[in-house]
């Protein structure tokens, strides 16, 4: 395949499976407001008062990382899931077509979806929360939230390998709730006793939500690569996962029953 | 094992050779032959599990090759070039249902080297008029030619139609049988409908248990399901009326002798002058069922 061609396969594929889940109401609307909707009400209306931390700048923060999360789990997870039941990924794969180039629309997606999502969060706290950060601090902010993508898609891809495509929002919504909220992600971490916090440190979003908190000069202190290697860890966890997973399915995409 | 595309044989495609496949410890093809050459329309015939479609995603190098060898214009099936110059559809249960019918046709098309135009493939699957409209929003006939035209995209040597008409109404069917008939390409067809084979492929393998139980013409495989079978329980002896006019076969079934037969009124008359304590007797259609299932007794 020309070099030209390839570029052409990968640019398209990631158009129009952007296209296609945009178009997907019950994917795009929560995806995209509830970050948003959540920010609004918990950081920017009920802005509690009493802790030593400008809370809208705090959960500018762990609300960009759920913003991050949300797309990379369904679109990973859940799309991958019901692509391979219903055949598409079977028939996709015997075209010409890259493998990369279907992987590659997937991330990319989620990661438009994020940036958009980090974006308007951006605005919100700018003009109506009163945020202000350095201008290193955004960008930086920017650059570790969206590089949350990398371990988000990973684990959404180890879920799509094993789970049916009816279960999968399900099971999806089962990890990516109860892991927001046990990270902290809509409540600050230091809010929960000793043990919860304990317990978060197994979370990748967890060790997600403290580098950006880093950024702002407001994480727990644990030291910055303590962070980076558990994600590379558990990213490098999640891509053996998800080969096991199609290994056990026969091949990338075919279907189970 | 040999190199099977060399010289001589250029006219087959593709072929499975003594190919066996498990899914853990079920067996789906045992020892399977099978030719696709070139031009002809190959009806793999068989009942539901035969085996058609284990054929099929090996053919499209899908599933690992666990016994025999497969190849594809001689290559593996699964290799680069091959993927460029074949099409397959599939038994997929549904594309991008977001995307309209033209933003699927675009999306494949841009998948091979040389595609046909958007234009001409809309025009060959008649869905001119849908071009706009998402793929979701379509009836199963509608759905089942956009499936079609995307497995024409790339302008194939080679198409594989895996049931391209199961589920639809019958003008449905005969609707995409008519877009079929007019392509010139070699294709491989699976199903278990026999008007179909007869509508659309020049040659027919039938598949039973993972076995090709039989090869012929549509015309010679259909008449294995001629006629009607008579049963019954009696003392006669299936070669007492094998040389009856329109007996097709006769064999003895547990306590029953089964006989396919063209002329069954003529049969039995002959059987019950022939004894009188002839009890529980049934004529019914030769379903394909049946007749495959006659084929495999019969086959050593």
């Amino acid at each position: 395949m020309t070099l030209d061609r390839r570029i052409r396969v990968y640019l398209l594929e990631a158009h129009f499976q952007f296209i296609d889940v945009l178009r997907e109401p019950l994917f795009s609307i929560p995806v995209l407001a509830f970050p948003l909707v959540f920010y609004l009400f918990f950081g920017v209306i009920l802005n509690f008062g009493g802790t030593s931390m400008p809370m809208p700048t705090y959960l500018l923060a762990t609300y960009g990382v759920f913003g991050i999360l949300g797309p990379a789990l369904f679109n990973f997870g859940a799309g991958l899931a019901t692509e391979r039941d219903t055949g598409v990924l079977l028939l996709k794969q015997t075209t010409p077509m890259p493998v990369g180039a279907y992987f590659s629309a997937k991330i990319t997606t989620a990661l438009i979806f994020g940036a958009t999502v980090v974006s308007a969060l951006f605005l919100i706290a700018a003009y109506t929360a009163g945020v202000t950060l350095h201008p290193w601090q955004w960008i930086a902010l920017a650059g570790v939230l969206l590089a949350g993508v990398v371990p988000f898609c990973a684990l959404g891809l180890a879920i799509g390998a094993w789970v049916k495509g009816r279960s999968a929002v399900a099971i999806v919504n089962l990890i990516f709730l109860p892991m927001s909220m046990l990270s902290g992600l809509w409540i600050p971490i230091y809010v929960f006793g000793d043990f919860m916090q304990n317990m978060a440190l197994v979370l990748p979003a967890y060790h997600h939500a403290q580098l950006a908190l880093k950024v702002i000069g407001m994480d727990s202190g644990q030291p910055i690569l303590l962070h980076v290697i558990v994600l590379a860890g558990q990213t490098f966890i999640f891509m053996i996962v998800a080969a096991l997973g199609f290994r056990r399915a026969g091949g990338f995409s075919i279907r189970k029953s | 094992m040999e190199n099977q595309f060399t010289g001589s044989d250029k006219s087959v495609l593709a072929r499975l050779s003594s190919v066996t496949h498990h899914y853990g410890s079920i067996l789906a093809l045992d020892g399977l032959d099978l030719e696709v050459r070139q031009g002809e329309v190959l009806g793999v015939l068989g009942p539901n599990g035969a085996g058609k479609t284990t054929a099929i995603n090996l053919l499209l190098g899908n599933l690992r090759v666990q016994q025999g060898s497969v190849s594809v214009f001689g290559q593996d099936p699964g290799a680069l070039q091959v993927r460029e110059r074949r099409g397959a559809m599939l038994q997929v249960s549904g594309i991008s249902g977001n995307l309209t019918v033209r933003e699927n046709i675009e999306l494949f098309s841009s998948y091979y080297p040389a595609p046909l135009a958007v234009a001409k493939l809309l025009s060959m699957a008649g869905l001119e008029d849908l071009s706009g409209r998402r793929f979701g929003k379509l009836s199963g006939g509608q759905k089942q030619r956009v499936m079609f035209a995307l497995a024409l995209a790339g302008d194939p040597e080679l198409l594989f139609l895996d049931e391209p008409t199961t589920g639809l109404d019958v003008d449905a069917r005969h609707r995409l049988w008519d877009e079929i008939r007019t392509l010139e390409v070699t294709a491989v067809l699976s199903t278990h409908n026999m008007a179909e084979v007869d509508a659309l492929a020049d040659r027919v393998i039938v598949i039973h248990h993972g076995q090709r139980i039989a090869d012929g013409t549509p015309t010679e495989i259909k008449s294995l399901a001629a006629g009607r079978l008579v049963r019954c329980v009696t003392c006669t002896l299936p070669d007492e009326i094998k040389q009856l006019p329109g007996v097709i076969q006769a064999k003895v079934r547990g306590r029953h002798l089964e006989v396919q037969t063209t002329l069954p009124e003529d049969l039995v008359r002959n059987l019950l002058a022939r004894d009188e304590e002839l009890v529980d007797l049934t004529v019914e259609a030769v379903d394909l069922e049946n007749a495959f299932l006659s084929l495999t007794k019969e086959s050593p």
